[in-house]
């Protein structure tokens, strides 16, 4: 390393700290022979790798409803992400950006009896915004709120294996669960499970939690903005968040160009390379778990003959379902739920690709040619739901088979198609742990096994490899469950989908969590002002 | 009695009629409406208990007829309810009324339906008597023209375009007009210039063609033929003889626009982010928020019909001939 090398490492980790200006690093690099451009992107990045306080972050988002309230029981949509996990509420624990589950307002927590029983430590002197310090009795509540017989929480699902919970003195939460459960913490993670304070008994749902940020003005449908909490144990990087709702992409995305918010979501992919050239801009890409799917209702004609839902997941070319649906910003899907960067994912063999001749031999040798069947399409099931089934009925021609595509209306799908229809369109936000994936959409009696598939095996390998805690013997368990899924299930994973947004570039922000969009929801609190 | 009074009182009393069948034809229609507030708030997540628990707050257990003279006996005494939203909760800060909710919406609406009225109104009724005394000249086919082909594309396409030229590039405007109740009234006036031009390009076409179309009617007739006679200038003939008979289709066209204003343009309020009561009727649609999904459909009602009451009441009083029946 020269002396100006050294020199330049010092200075950088001086901007890095914040003690160096932009204009005097910028002499001493020119000074040291560096071009302008050169010195000023390595300022931009050293700059950029120290979180830094200040700032008011303004995300225009397309979701939100008017009929949205702080109540967590209600949550269900992309503001409620963010909400629940890195705004006003905070969670026991939370997922890092590789997805292990890491303690927040647990301390820690350990598992004994064979993953049976859970003990949680909270952490201490941690206060909600009206002032109230936290205790066990406000995680007791909380949970009880969401299991409770009168409970309509979405979360209830998550915690259908506690047997009981109790608080263990003012600092610890002792779980026993029904049976084993080795991803038990990962439930604690989940956006509907900020911890509520607890008075008289009664949950607080007016948005007042533990989280990095206050409410401070709430217009269900328009925006919601908060300030940082100076008293949080974990505080946030801005000084100021505005949410605002503008559902219609095209305004969305003007909103962004001309500057009136920092961040948008869901960009719209057919004028993303516009976007992209846009100054100081940055495309937010990332490979997560949602993924779109195409259930069979695996106890109707046809679909109930595994030879047709075989022939139906060669008879179709998903990359180019990735390529025209999502334009790219996508990976398609084997037939395992499990995203390719969740632990425990696999791929199982042979992988399904768009073979035409192999389907057609398939139906043949059943019996089967000159298969018929009908697909019902909403946009409400994904976006580009029904540009994806005609491309389908196209491909599947090439097998002999034919697929009337049915549009369905958008409003009531998820009553009136979804695992009503014997094929249809769904999607899925993904799941933290292979388990409630697994668990969630494919076991038997499962509310949401939309594929109403009943495979003895599987179901007698799941718990099994929920209480197993030899991570290698649980992989092989998981691999075999996915392949019987692969091979057997009536749901066909088309493609994941990627988060695609787009913010300027005086946003800083480290790796992105995969769990959900928004930075897992984190962004709030994790990203800063350059 | 005054037969303007007395026109009005009937006009009001088949009013409160309509206004009741309107009553039970959303309340039934809702009512059929697939799925419930529960569904539609849980959407993948409902599960059989959560939305059995979730009607069962909302009392949306029981009969329809039950819940239909509730809420009748209710929106007479001005009290429409409230919202489903919040209603799940444990506790009473979250419920919201019905009135509460639509309240500063149907301000906003008002709003930028009066600031367009006062730009659309002057230009379309100047513009009909301008075609109309210069008619088949060039002036009168570009007018024809320019209005016509903004009125023919789609409201969301006006609105982008000027969105892309007044707001992206030129930075006259802001792009979002999200206002709230807080937002000072100079504020809020710039903030809904965008959108209300963007209606403006919408309507104006309609009024001024029909404020054309009937003075052109009348110039034919033969004391218009008279006035001219008299040697009174074209200018003159058409404000002083032709246009005081003209009034009542273009009362009734302009009525029928700020009708119009009030309760279709849910498009422009969704690429403004304008907080209009459109979209709340959409939204509570959707999830079935049937308070006030009910409640906005009234006011739509009512504002159809009182608009019309207007239109008429106007038209008797600029035609002798109903103002002095024998």
């Amino acid at each position: 390393m020269t002396e100006f090398e050294y020199k330049l490492e010092l200075a950088k980790q001086a901007v890095t700290k914040g003690k160096l200006s932009r204009r005097d690093f910028t002499k001493f690099a020119l000074a040291g022979g560096l071009t302008l451009t050169v010195a000023d992107g390595l300022f931009m990045k050293a700059a950029r790798a120290q979180a830094k306080q200040g700032g008011h972050f303004r995300a225009g988002l397309g979701h939100g409803n008017t009929t949205d309230t702080f109540d967590p029981a209600t949550y269900a949509h992309g503001l409620n992400f963010g909400w629940g996990r890195s705004l006003v509420g905070a969670t026991l624990t939370r997922t890092d950006q590789k997805n292990n589950v890491v303690p927040y307002l647990a301390e820690s927590f350990e598992p004994s009896d064979g993953a049976k029983k859970w003990v949680f430590k909270l952490r201490k002197g941690v206060t909600f915004h009206n002032g109230k310090t936290l205790t066990s009795d406000d995680v007791v509540g909380t949970i009880n709120y969401h299991m409770g017989p009168d409970s309509k929480s979405a979360g209830k699902a998550y915690l259908g294996g506690v047997a009981s919970v109790k608080a263990d003195g003012p600092d610890t939460v002792v779980f026993e669960l029904k049976g084993a459960d080795a991803d038990f913490p990962y439930a604690f993670a989940q956006y509907q499970f900020p911890i509520l304070a607890i008075t008289d008994g009664k949950p607080d749902v007016t948005g007042n939690g533990a989280g990095p940020y206050i409410l401070d003005g709430f217009e269900p449908g328009v925006k919601v903005h908060f300030k940082r909490n100076p008293n949080a144990f974990a505080p946030g990087n801005f000084d100021e968040v505005t949410q605002l709702v503008i559902l219609d992409a095209a305004a969305r995305t003007n909103a962004y160009l001309s500057g009136e918010v920092d961040y948008i979501d869901k960009v719209d992919l057919k004028t993303i390379d516009m976007l992209k050239s846009a100054p100081d801009t940055a495309i937010y890409d990332v490979s997560g778990m949602q993924h779109y799917t195409a259930p069979m209702l695996t106890d109707t004609a046809p679909f109930d003959k595994p030879e047709v839902r075989q022939a139906l997941k060669w008879a179709i070319n998903r990359q180019e379902l990735v390529d025209k649906v999502l334009f790219g910003y996508g990976k398609p899907g084997n037939d395992s739920p499990l995203a390719p960067s969740m632990k425990f994912a696999t791929s199982p063999e042979p992988v399904h690709t768009y073979d035409p001749e192999k389907a057609k031999s398939i139906l043949a040798k059943a019996g089967l040619s000159g298969l018929k069947v009908d697909i019902s399409a909403a946009d409400a099931a994904f976006a580009g739901s029904v540009d994806a089934a005609l491309l389908m009925a196209e491909h599947a021609k090439a097998a002999g088979i034919e697929i009337n595509v049915v549009r369905e209306p958008n409003d009531g799908y998820w009553d009136n198609v979804w695992i009503k229809k014997p094929w249809c369109h769904c999607y899925w936000g993904g799941r933290p742990t292979a388990d409630t994936m697994l668990t969630v959409s494919l076991s038997e009696g499962a509310a949401w096994n939309d594929t109403r598939w009943k495979n003895a095996r599987f179901n007698e390998l799941l718990p099994q490899a929920r209480g197993e805690t030899d991570d290698a013997k649980r992989a092989a368990l998981y691999a075999e469950m996915q392949q019987l899924v692969h091979d057997d299930g009536g749901q066909m994973v088309l493609m994941f989908a990627n988060y695609v947004g787009a913010m300027t570039t005086k946003l800083g922000h480290g790796d992105f969590n995969s769990d959900n969009d928004f930075d897992g929801g984190y962004m709030y609190d994790r990203w800063w002002f350059v | 009695m005054h037969p303007v009074i007395r026109t009005v009182l009937q006009r009001l009393g088949l009013g409160l009629l309509t206004l009741f069948a309107v009553s039970v034809i959303i309340f039934s229609t809702l009512e059929m409406l697939p799925g419930g507030f529960a569904e539609a708030i849980l959407g993948q997540g409902a599960t059989p208990e959560t939305v059995a628990a979730f009607n069962k707050s909302l009392g949306l257990d029981r009969p329809p007829l039950t819940r239909y003279v509730e809420w009748i006996t209710g929106a007479v005494q001005g009290d429409f309810g409230k919202s489903f939203a919040g209603a799940g909760g444990w506790r009473s800060e979250n419920v919201r009324t019905v009135s509460g909710i639509i309240g500063p919406r149907l301000y906003n609406t008002f709003f930028l339906a009066g600031l367009t009225a006062i730009i659309a109104v002057p230009i379309a009724l100047g513009l009909g008597l301008l075609t109309a005394l210069y008619r088949n000249t060039w002036f009168d086919r570009v007018a024809n023209a320019t209005t016509l082909t903004t009125i023919a594309s789609p409201e969301f396409f006006v609105a982008y375009i000027l969105v892309f030229f007044l707001a992206v590039k030129l930075r006259w405007f802001p792009p979002l007009s999200t206002v709230s109740a807080t937002t000072p009234f100079a504020e809020h006036f710039y903030k809904a210039l965008l959108p209300a031009l963007t209606l403006t390009l919408v309507i104006v076409a309609h009024m001024m063609r029909m404020t054309r179309a009937s003075i052109i009617s009348l110039l034919a007739s033969p004391y218009i033929e008279m006035a001219r006679l008299k040697g009174l200038s074209r200018s003159q003939v058409i404000l002083r003889h032709a246009l005081p008979n003209a009034w009542a289709p273009i009362a009734t066209v302009i009525a029928f626009n700020l009708a119009y204003l009030v309760v279709g343009v849910v498009v422009v309020e969704v690429v403004f982010t304008y907080p209009g009561i459109g979209q709340l009727m959409v939204d509570s649609v959707g999830s079935r928020d049937m308070p006030v999904a009910q409640a906005c459909a009234l006011i739509f009602a009512a504002t159809y019909i009182l608009l019309n009451l207007l239109a008429d009441i106007i038209a008797i009083i600029t035609n002798p001939r109903l103002l002095h029946p024998k």
